[in-house]
């Protein structure tokens, strides 16, 4: 019910604009129906689906502007969130820095919706529960583990024509795997927009070897060491990295791309040269929606090529500022890998430590980009190409470009939270302390 | 906006066919939520107005046990045959799950209450305020930040009400008001290359627009000269605060990493209680229903059993409720229908008890839940959600200034900071708003890249001295994270200010 099709979109959107009053309006309308399970203790514990909708109105009145978001579609309820948005624009002072909408624009076809994952029901999610949770209990093994799909459509109109409208699938799935005396846990997510290309049991597989292997941790000195970051680990980190690489804020000089002086650090080499990050929504791995929230098209960019910033985020207004072209934020990246391996990875790895996935990232200094977190659910120690013995969490305090100046080497890349992101041996990543946590 | 879109007859008239569709199709339990939720957001920067935003949201969702096993199913479809469906929707799933369920749902009983109410007590409803007014404080604060030293600025005011309407298979009609405010702001100096930010003082409140009308007898005096709110805010005093430490915060001295006594005032302590003391005595935590998610407990079962465990000093005293005046947690009933209460987690410095709710208390010998179970919104599953949790003050008579005096080598803290502890609460490191150094008794001056790493047992067992009632004052964290999928939810945090001794330093000052 919550997915409209592009007709009855547009119908919805055409009668809130035609409600309106103001100078310009702008209405967003989006749907979902969804369901997850979740399970732990080696049964399911809650499980459900939900359904909804969202119309968003942005009136304005010169440079005054106002919203309001409701989630019925009568024709009372539409009038009453286009009156609440004009009240809002009238009452609120001028905003110098108002961009009025963009007129009708050209959008690619995206490939972002499978009826595979649409019409995953109940007995499915069950299934999916039973399927992680049998093989564990066979290993004396405590599965806890979520499965969440989602289908869903968004589109977008305004007073001066712009109309786009997308459909979009998704599935997330994460297991972690604890043994029975509570010394080891492993841990595996894999997420798709179409559900036939996830191997679930694989997922739950290495989550049970990775608990049974992670037993009985011993006790490193923290210190710099030479890490594989699998991508999930390696995502915690790149991606504070790429939410900050904003332009307004490097040219107000509160951004780690601030340069000494006024002005940003585009074009500047800022990390080793074999570091490759960028988007396109209509990569087959992992697409995503042709436009964006503000209705500029989505194309592919280069975010930093051979290590240098080829691109910021610039707003609407702060690209016309500047004289340059606006560039969205992106619905996903992509960072370049290479052929190896993990096993190869480990083989060239003399001494280092394997992280599984990294834990509770915060900043600690936007100047730096100095991040803290942990390291969890599967963490090794490697010797002389081997993984030797499960080591103890360690918690790190790092920035993201002082860890890709130590790059080591690219692995092969891997699906994470819908970005492509491969293995990375880095040296001297910094733990700074301990931490007793399984 | 502010009128009921139902009335409560209307609503109890729904909520029987949910109940009934249930029983009907097998569930030996339900409950139904219909809820309205309205948000407010004004957001600005520097002398403009960026966004002001009204969200509403209206939906039910309904919850059953059908073979002991829990489903819930959510609509935005109001009406009789909206409320049908997802009820047959929600026994359907539990049916279809309840084949995999080795653990069937245990319910400790609950008292039928009938048809009752409750609001929070507030003065002002903030949604009635007119936005103008709202509008004209915040750019008048940031004014006052930009005069005192700041080259940018933004503030945000959220305010969220919660109209609820509960109903469940134990007899209780049960329809709830409840208010939350919360004033931010953040001040960013810059100089040669550096910024610097400063955030606001302020706390998120379950309050009216009340908090934001300032008044003398609601400040205390910071040890380090500035002012610090209890319960009434000034944002155009502290957003000239924020201005001018922003400013000093270019120039301010480095930290030398090493063992120090820590001075920790209650904005700041509150997001320490939290991530140690909070997250890991909930008993879903603690019995690994988290464990694919935020994680486990090193706060275990058996720790609890032996009545010995000392999780702080004979200092430490930290209580729950969900109760407290002006608290973001203070609700009449919990999202099961459960009346709300106080009860004790840490008693002179031993583990006591956990947080629990109906399907839960019968793990820990309880005879009924604590109250604590919530919901983000019509469409989640309500589920155990940390309720206030609070450092009783302590029966000496002790200022903030006394905390100060005897301390030769220290850093006082001030207002939340970076913060991050590992999934099972032992490991964690904190920053802060502001630091300040003390030496021999004395505050002499600001301090830079500040961040304290302990282990919380280690750390609530280093508690030296607790100030008393009168520095007593709520900290709140607005959106807590917790549940797949996730859900936000607000808590409040109690605390006199406090001393904690010999605590490990480090120095998070970086070049790239």
């Amino acid at each position: 019910m919550a997915i409209l099709t592009r007709d009855e979109a547009k119908q919805i959107i055409d009668k809130a604009l035609s409600l309106s009053k103001a100078d310009d309006c702008v209405v967003n309308l989006s749907g979902s129906h969804g369901g997850n399970i979740r399970y732990a203790r080696n049964t399911v514990s809650t499980s459900g689906t939900q359904e909804d909708l969202s119309l968003v109105i942005t009136a304005s009145y010169g440079k005054r502007t106002g919203t309001s978001t409701i989630n019925e579609l009568d024709d009372d309820s539409i009038g009453r969130a286009v009156r609440r948005a004009e009240e809002l624009a009238k009452l609120s002072p001028e905003n110098p820095e108002y961009m009025p909408p963009l007129g009708p624009q050209e959008y690619g076809e995206s490939k972002t919706f499978f009826d595979s994952t649409a019409n995953i029901d109940a007995e499915l999610r069950a299934k999916v529960a039973e399927n992680s949770i049998k093989p564990a209990a066979a290993k004396d093994v405590t599965a806890a583990g979520f499965l969440e799909h989602n289908a869903g459509f968004s589109a977008m109109g305004n007073s001066r024509g712009l109309f786009a409208y997308n459909t979009s699938t998704n599935v997330d799935f994460t297991v972690t795997m604890r043994t029975a005396d509570g010394t080891g846990s492993g841990w595996a997510t894999a997420d798709q927009n179409d559900i036939s290309k996830l191997d679930l049991a694989e997922a739950s597989q290495v989550a049970i070897d990775k608990a049974l292997l992670s037993r009985a941790a011993r006790a490193l000195e923290p210190g710099k060491y030479t890490v594989i970051l699998e991508p999930a680990a390696a995502v915690g980190l790149l991606g504070p990295m790429l939410f900050n690489m904003d332009a307004r804020s490097a040219d107000e000089g509160r951004s780690f791309l601030s340069k000494q002086g006024g002005g940003n650090r585009l074009g500047e080499k800022i990390v080793d040269e074999r570091v490759n990050v960028y988007s396109d929504p209509n990569h087959p791995i992992v697409p995503y929606s042709t436009w964006s929230g503000d209705g500029l098209p989505q194309k592919p960019i280069s975010w930093v090529k051979n290590g240098a910033v080829e691109n910021l985020f610039y707003s609407r207004y702060w690209a016309q500022e500047k004289g340059v072209e606006p560039v969205p934020f992106p619905g996903s990246v992509i960072m370049d890998g290479g052929d190896a391996d993990l096993e190869a990875l480990i083989k060239d790895t003399r001494r280092g430590i394997l992280v599984t996935r990294t834990w509770y990232i915060r900043s600690v200094d936007p100047q730096t980009l100095l991040y803290t977190g942990l390291t969890r659910d599967g963490t090794f120690f490697i010797e002389n190409g081997q993984l030797k013995y499960p080591v103890k969490n360690f918690r790190f305090n790092e920035s993201p470009i002082i860890m890709l100046n130590n790059l080591e080497a690219l692995g092969k890349q891997v699906r994470i939270n819908g970005n492509l992101i491969p293995y990375l041996k880095i040296r001297d990543f910094t733990f700074t302390s301990l931490s007793d946590a399984v | 906006m502010l009128d009921p879109l139902m009335d409560v007859s209307r609503k109890k008239a729904l909520a029987d066919i949910g109940l009934n569709t249930a029983k009907m199709n097998g569930a030996s339990y339900a409950d139904v939520r219909i809820g309205r939720y309205l948000n407010q957001y004004v957001f600005t920067r520097e002398d403009k107005v960026q966004n002001i935003v009204n969200t509403e949201s209206f939906g039910v969702g309904i919850r059953v046990i059908a073979n002991g096993t829990w489903g819930f199913a959510a609509t935005s479809t109001v009406t009789e045959e909206g409320i049908k469906k997802a009820t047959e929707q929600a026994v359907a799933i539990a049916k279809a799950n309840s084949r995999i369920n080795s653990d069937p749902v245990k319910l400790v009983p609950v008292q039928s209450h009938g048809e009752v109410s409750w609001k929070t007590p507030i003065e002002t409803n903030a949604f009635e305020v007119p936005v103008s007014e709202k509008v004209d404080l915040m750019l008048s604060a940031n004014a006052a930040a930009m005069e005192a030293g700041a080259n940018f600025v933004n503030s945000a005011l959220f305010l969220v009400n919660e109209q609820k309407y509960f109903a469940s298979t134990e007899g209780s009609y049960i329809d709830q008001d409840i208010h939350r405010i919360w004033p931010t702001l953040g001040a960013t100096a810059i100089s040669n290359g550096k910024f610097k930010s400063r955030s606001a003082l302020s706390a998120p409140m379950g309050m009216g627009y009340e908090y934001l009308i300032p008044s003398d007898s609601e400040k205390i005096k910071s040890p380090a000269g500035f002012n610090l709110y209890r319960n009434r805010y000034d944002w155009l005093e502290d957003a000239r605060s924020a201005g001018a430490q922003a400013k000093e915060m270019l120039t301010a001295k480095s930290v030398e990493p090493g063992k120090y006594a820590l001075v920790l005032e209650p904005n700041h302590l509150g997001l320490t209680i939290h991530e140690s003391v909070g997250h890991p005595l909930e008993l879903d935590r603690v019995l690994g229903y988290e464990a694919n998610y935020a994680g486990t407990s090193f706060a275990t079962l058996d720790k609890w059993k032996a009545g010995d465990f000392n999780y702080g000093n004979e200092k430490v005293n930290l209580f729950a409720d969900k109760k407290q005046e002006h608290s973001l947690g203070a609700v009449g009933y919990d999202d099961e229908g459960v009346a709300t209460k106080e009860w004790d987690l840490v008693k002179n410095g031993i583990l006591v008890n956990y947080q629990a709710i109906r399907d839960q208390a019968h793990i820990i010998n309880e005879s009924e839940s604590h109250g604590c179970c919530y919901s983000q919104s019509w469409q989640d599953v309500q589920f155990q959600r940390m309720p206030n949790v609070s450092l009783r003050p302590g029966t000496e008579t002790y200022s903030a200034m006394d905390m100060v005096k005897d301390v030769e080598d220290g850093i006082y803290i001030a207002g939340r900071g970076s913060y991050s502890i590992d999934q099972q609460r032992y490991n964690f490191q904190f920053g802060g708003t502001v630091f300040y150094e003390i030496k021999n008794g004395e505050v002499t001056g600001m301090l830079n890249d500040v961040a304290y790493q302990s282990n919380t047992q280690e750390f609530w067992n280093s508690v030296s001295k607790i100030c008393d009632q009168s520095d007593y004052r709520l900290f709140g964290s607005f959106f807590d994270g917790k549940g797949q999928p996730s859900q936000i939810s607000s808590v409040s945090h109690g605390s006199s200010t406090t001393r904690f001794d010999n605590v490990n330093v480090i120095n998070t000052g970086r070049n790239i």
